[in-house]
């Protein structure tokens, strides 16, 4: 125990510690030092791009493509495309020649939420279709409606992750594809994973090269599992009923249709 | 260096802490709308259809 006396003996002075002789010992600049500090600072930016990458921008992306979308879809309202007499029975189908990375058709599926709403543009090109966030439909696959097989490709998470809840898809669950002539309702059918190279997924039947199809399906391709391109995970529907735009949207997806979800 | 930069700034404590919070928030903005957007393009990129 110190007195107090002794202690004040040896204390500076108040007031007159900040221009003593002695200073107290402040952090000097050292390499290390800023070394250091930069890695750490390097390291926090990894882990914010992350997850920017992963899930912010999943977030903005997503709500950016909703607006896109019920924009679309007003467009289309107001000039509806010209008013095709499809075969009784058949929906039409697009014929026009559409370009590559042109948006054509949006998708709806309410099991991935009430403001899931999506374009779909032509070809699967990586920086010019799948990093904007649009899904991208395999050019040698048939369009929607036709008989064969409308195979689309996105990403599973990362540049909107459109296809991040693909496997949690109940069989029945219904997939709308909209265009400028209406709604093609799909219904879920199954789950399959392949190879990378499992282009048998997008025949016009799919997995039977050569077969006459005879159904009209929707084949849904994405990486599997998470984070990892080692297998492709695809989702299949068939082609239900086709609701024309005059008759406006179909109940179950009218809010997100019209932004108001 | 954050040491250094918490030296250099003005005022009490709470003006400093103000500051801190509205340069990190002004970095953060600027990562987010463009530099991470950017650096997004040299990312592998993940590959999500089949083909032979």
């Amino acid at each position: 125990m110190t007195e107090p006396g002794q202690d004040q003996a040896v204390a500076p002075p108040a007031g007159g510690r900040r221009g003593g002789a002695t200073p107290r010992p402040r952090g000097r600049i050292s390499v290390v030092g800023v070394l250091g500090e930069l890695l750490i600072t390097a390291g926090v930016f990894v882990l914010l791009f992350l997850g920017w990458q992963q899930w912010l921008n999943d977030i903005i992306v997503g709500t950016q493509l909703h607006g896109q979308s019920v924009q679309q879809s007003q467009t289309w309202n107001k000039a509806p495309g010209p008013t095709k007499a499809p075969q009784p029975g058949a929906p039409p189908v697009i014929t026009a020649t559409i370009a590559n990375a042109q948006k054509f058709a949006l998708l709806i599926v309410p099991r991935f939420g009430a403001d899931y709403y999506r374009p779909i543009a032509q070809g699967t090109g990586v920086q010019d279709v799948l990093n904007k966030g649009e899904l991208g439909h395999y050019p040698t696959t048939q369009m929607p409606g036709a008989l064969g097989n409308f195979a689309i490709a996105s990403h599973r998470k990362a540049y909107g992750g459109n296809l991040e809840h693909i496997n949690e898809l109940h069989v029945g669950d219904h997939i709308f594809v909209e265009t400028q002539d209406g709604w093609y309702q799909y219904e879920f059918r199954n789950l399959q994973f392949v190879k990378p190279t499992g282009v048998g997924v997008i025949d016009p039947v799919p997995e039977q090269a050569g077969v006459q199809p005879t159904d009209r399906m929707i084949t849904l391709t994405s990486c599997n599992p998470f984070f990892s391109t080692a297998e492709r995970i695809i989702a299949y529907g068939s082609f239900d009923t086709f609701t024309p735009r005059a008759d406006g949207p179909p109940a179950e997806i009218a809010a997100t249709v019209t932004g108001r979800s | 260096m954050y040491a250094a930069l918490w030296r250099v700034l003005p005022g009490p404590l709470w003006v400093r802490v103000i500051i801190l919070v509205v340069a990190f928030a002004a970095v953060l903005g600027a990562l987010v709308f463009w530099v991470f957007p950017w650096v997004d393009q040299f990312v592998a990129p993940q590959d999500v259809t089949v083909s032979q």
